[in-house]
């Protein structure tokens, strides 16, 4: 077998037995690797009405064919479970260099099941398994938890762990590697803390081969050419990393401000900008695994209240830290986002909730007996402050551990948590988009921007530029991104690619790698497969057609100022025609023909 | 001229791109371990440092071989090692002072940078520019105008 290892590890917590298993062709064929294999095993051998905290829930590591080679950003892995923040079914994608290890460790993918009593880890060397004792670790933070756990196995070993966040079942707790990569959202961390597995420690010394050396390479190194010679992928991220898109969306007059209560245009983006952040605090690019483009950020806040080291903050961190929560303060924000890191939480859900909270608390919502300090917009001090509380459940923190969702119905105001699907909503504003708008509401793990970026058409221009403003075509287009968005983080490459090259490099080079020979067309029918039995499984987990849909704020408060000024989310325009082109029904139901079409009958 | 590979620590972000082009040029497959060049990344302050044969004028594993199996190339100045002559004594890996000359277990052989010949693949996949192929008399002009990059700075500020 070429670019897959074609073997996974089976861990089961409860007995403590480890297993290794062969992978099928066709399943491979079929689902590619990482988001797509990872869902299907996740969906044949989990009941999708599952507790996502209960033993019974599984996490699946996976990576892609593509993963650990050369291949344009090819280091990525996948973490697939049942979310506890939203009860969808979810895929957090990561970089850094854990996927690749595993891979040269002789494995695909890692099924971990059960429960464990006492804290574990699990240390992956090679054909060696075991499962031990994380007594030591459990309560530490991912920077002591990764320094612990190396010295305790292998120096140049690579792991991924949760931090205090995902022990206390944050519900939006992630899963970290390498200090400062996150398999961020949908609180996959704290399904992991449930099952009281602080840490997967990986070293691999094997290789990856591919089916057509000479091909894959001349495939490659033109998809490579094109990354390089891209303004978004050759200079713009480089350069000034995601946050190069504050003054963009500002501009665009679609950057949120105040839990989206505002005109989506913030007075001080500038001050929290990637150019700022470069001339300010940036000490170096920083790139994943076989990568490009380098647009990870290693920063510093050499000094100040707000001091601190790590990476980022990006985009989406900078603007839930920021303009949503009216904070002007970088070295705020970036010292409530090296805390996320830190404690192992997702900032764009802890940005939105809190926002949530502040927002409910300056109606009257929530009184002031409820929380120790004031929540206040524009409050760099209460952020950090709420950060802190929030890994370790004290105080309000309890409640913000939630998410908005939780906390806004707690307090009778549902309509005030900015998600959907119950997760919240990432850095752009609908009523400035109509397609990223329909892709909240159709999202299969709810409010998340990276299952079809239709801020690059509608705004990048990129492959070509679309009025964001119109419903018209909206439906079609994102339908084609969502399908290539799924085979692109199944086959293991990281979605930033995409800015520069699509199907026809992408199904190239999984081509080249794995041997096998579909069209463009048959591994972009495999993207929608992977949204069809995402779309499944959700359904038989008790969504509906009622839940595509998005706060209300958005369908109805016109936008008070901008380019885009009175303009509402039109889902209702998009909605049925998105449904009819995905060929399911009114109800948003795949129908048999469709289901056919795709081997999921 | 002979060139020489010239790294830039600065430069480098750690992607490991060159370790992934080398193994696979060498070796068939993308295997870090059996590349020739090795980049540590010292993650918690974000530096990268990629680690590769500096094709020593007076190379300790040349010095070392008992049977001259390591010879330079008259042309690219590459240490090369002669797979047939050599007795994988393993002294050469030793001896070299940045452990840049490894033992392959997986094809029994010496592995070190061979400049590929004249047109290192490391360098043509750098996407940084932190691995560049330079003749030896101007490889530090680079860093030496950065710094009087700085100069002029303060010039301009004082005039």
């Amino acid at each position: 077998m070429f670019a897959w290892m074609g073997q996974i590890l089976r861990i089961d917590l409860s007995s403590g037995k480890v297993s290794k298993e062969r992978l099928d062709m066709a399943m491979l064929r079929d689902y590619i690797g990482a988001r797509g294999l990872g869902s299907k095993i996740f969906a044949d051998e989990v009941a999708p009405n599952v507790d996502p905290l209960a033993p019974e829930n599984k996490v699946i590591f996976m990576t892609g064919p593509l993963t650990g080679t050369l291949a344009t950003s090819g280091g990525r892995y996948n973490v697939i479970t049942k979310g506890p923040l939203n009860g969808t079914i979810a895929a957090s994608n990561s970089g850094g260099t854990f996927g690749p290890e595993l891979k040269f460790a002789g494995y695909d993918g890692i099924i971990i099941e059960g429960k464990s009593e006492k804290p574990v880890y699990l240390w992956v060397n090679d054909e060696q398994v075991e499962i031990r004792s994380a007594e030591e670790v459990w309560g530490k933070n991912v920077i002591d938890t990764t320094d612990m756990l190396k010295a305790a196995t292998d120096e140049e070993a690579k792991v991924a762990c949760i931090g205090p966040a995902g022990e206390n079942l944050v519900k939006f707790a992630g899963i970290m590697n390498e200090y400062n990569r996150a398999a961020g959202r949908s609180g996959v961390g704290a399904v992991l803390g449930s099952k009281k597995l602080k840490a997967v420690v990986v070293r691999g010394t094997g290789g990856i081969k591919v089916a057509r050396p000479d091909l894959f390479m001349e495939t490659v190194t033109d998809a490579r050419n094109k990354l390089r010679n891209h303004p978004v992928t050759g200079q713009g991220l480089a350069a000034y990393g995601t946050n190069i898109l504050v003054n963009i969306l500002n501009a665009h007059g679609g950057l949120p401000v105040n839990n989206f209560s505002e005109a989506a245009i913030f007075a001080d983006a500038e001050k929290i900008s990637g150019e700022y952040q470069a001339e300010k605090y940036l000490v170096r690019n920083k790139g994943c695994f076989g990568c490009t483009i380098g647009c990870g950020r290693v920063s510093r806040i050499s000094k100040g209240k707000f001091k601190g080291s790590g990476e980022g903050p990006e985009y989406e961190a900078t603007w839930a830290f920021g303009s949503n929560l009216g904070i002007n303060n970088f070295e705020a924000i970036s010292k409530a986002n090296y805390l996320c890191n830190e404690l192992g939480m997702d900032p764009i859900t802890m940005g939105g909730t809190l926002s949530c909270a502040v927002e409910m608390y300056q109606k009257n919502i929530i009184p002031y007996t409820d929380v120790e300090v004031p929540l206040a917009w524009a409050d760099g001090d209460m952020l950090v402050e709420m950060v802190k509380k929030t890994a370790y459940r004290e105080g309000f923190g309890n409640e913000l551990a939630e998410g908005s969702y939780r906390l806004a119905e707690k307090y009778g105001h549902p309509e005030l948590s900015m998600t959907a699907k119950k997760q919240e909503l990432p850095a752009y504003d609908p009523r400035g988009q109509q397609g990223i708008g329909l892709e909240y509401a159709t999202s299969n793990r709810g409010g998340c921007h990276v299952r079809g970026y239709m801020t690059s058409p509608e705004i990048l221009g990129i492959p070509e530029k679309v009025d964001p403003d119109t419903t018209e075509g909206k439906p079609g287009l994102l339908k084609i991104f969502q399908d290539l968005t799924a085979l692109c983080d199944s086959s293991g490459i990281c979605l930033f690619t995409t800015f520069a090259i699509g199907l026809p490099e992408i199904a190239q080079q999984i081509r080249t790698a794995t041997g096998i020979d579909l069209s463009d067309e048959e591994f972009l029918l495999a993207g929608e497969r992977i949204w069809n039995l995402e779309r499944l499984f959700n359904l038989q987990a008790g969504f509906s057609k009622k839940d595509d849909t998005l706060p209300p704020r958005l369908l109805q408060e016109p936008m008070k100022d901008g380019p885009h000024k009175g303009r509402v989310l039109e889902l209702d325009k998009m909605l049925p025609e998105y449904y009819k082109l995905r060929g399911w029904d009114d109800e948003g139901i795949p129908g048999e023909e469709k289901k056919s079409q795709l081997g999921l009958a | 001229m002979e060139k020489i590979l010239v790294v830039q620590p600065e430069k480098c972000t750690g992607c490991r791109t060159c370790e992934l082009v080398c193994s696979f040029v060498h070796t068939g497959e993308f295997n870090p371990l059996r590349s020739r060049i090795t980049v540590f990344n010292f993650e918690k302050v974000g530096l990268a440092t990629p680690i590769v044969c500096q094709q020593c004028s007076v190379a300790a594993c040349m010095e070392v071989c008992p049977v001259g199996a390591i010879t330079r190339d008259e042309e690219t100045g590459a240490m090369l090692v002669s797979h047939d002559r050599c007795l994988r004594c393993k002294m050469c890996t030793i001896a070299c002072p940045f452990g840049a000359t490894i033992y392959d277990p997986v094809s029994d052989i010496i592995s070190k940078c061979d400049l590929c010949g004249g047109d290192p693949q490391c360098v043509q996949y750098c996407p940084s520019g932190a691995i560049t192929y330079q003749d030896p008399i101007k490889a530090n002009l680079a860093k030496r105008k950065n710094y009087a990059e700085k100069l002029r700075v303060v010039y301009e500020e004082v005039v």
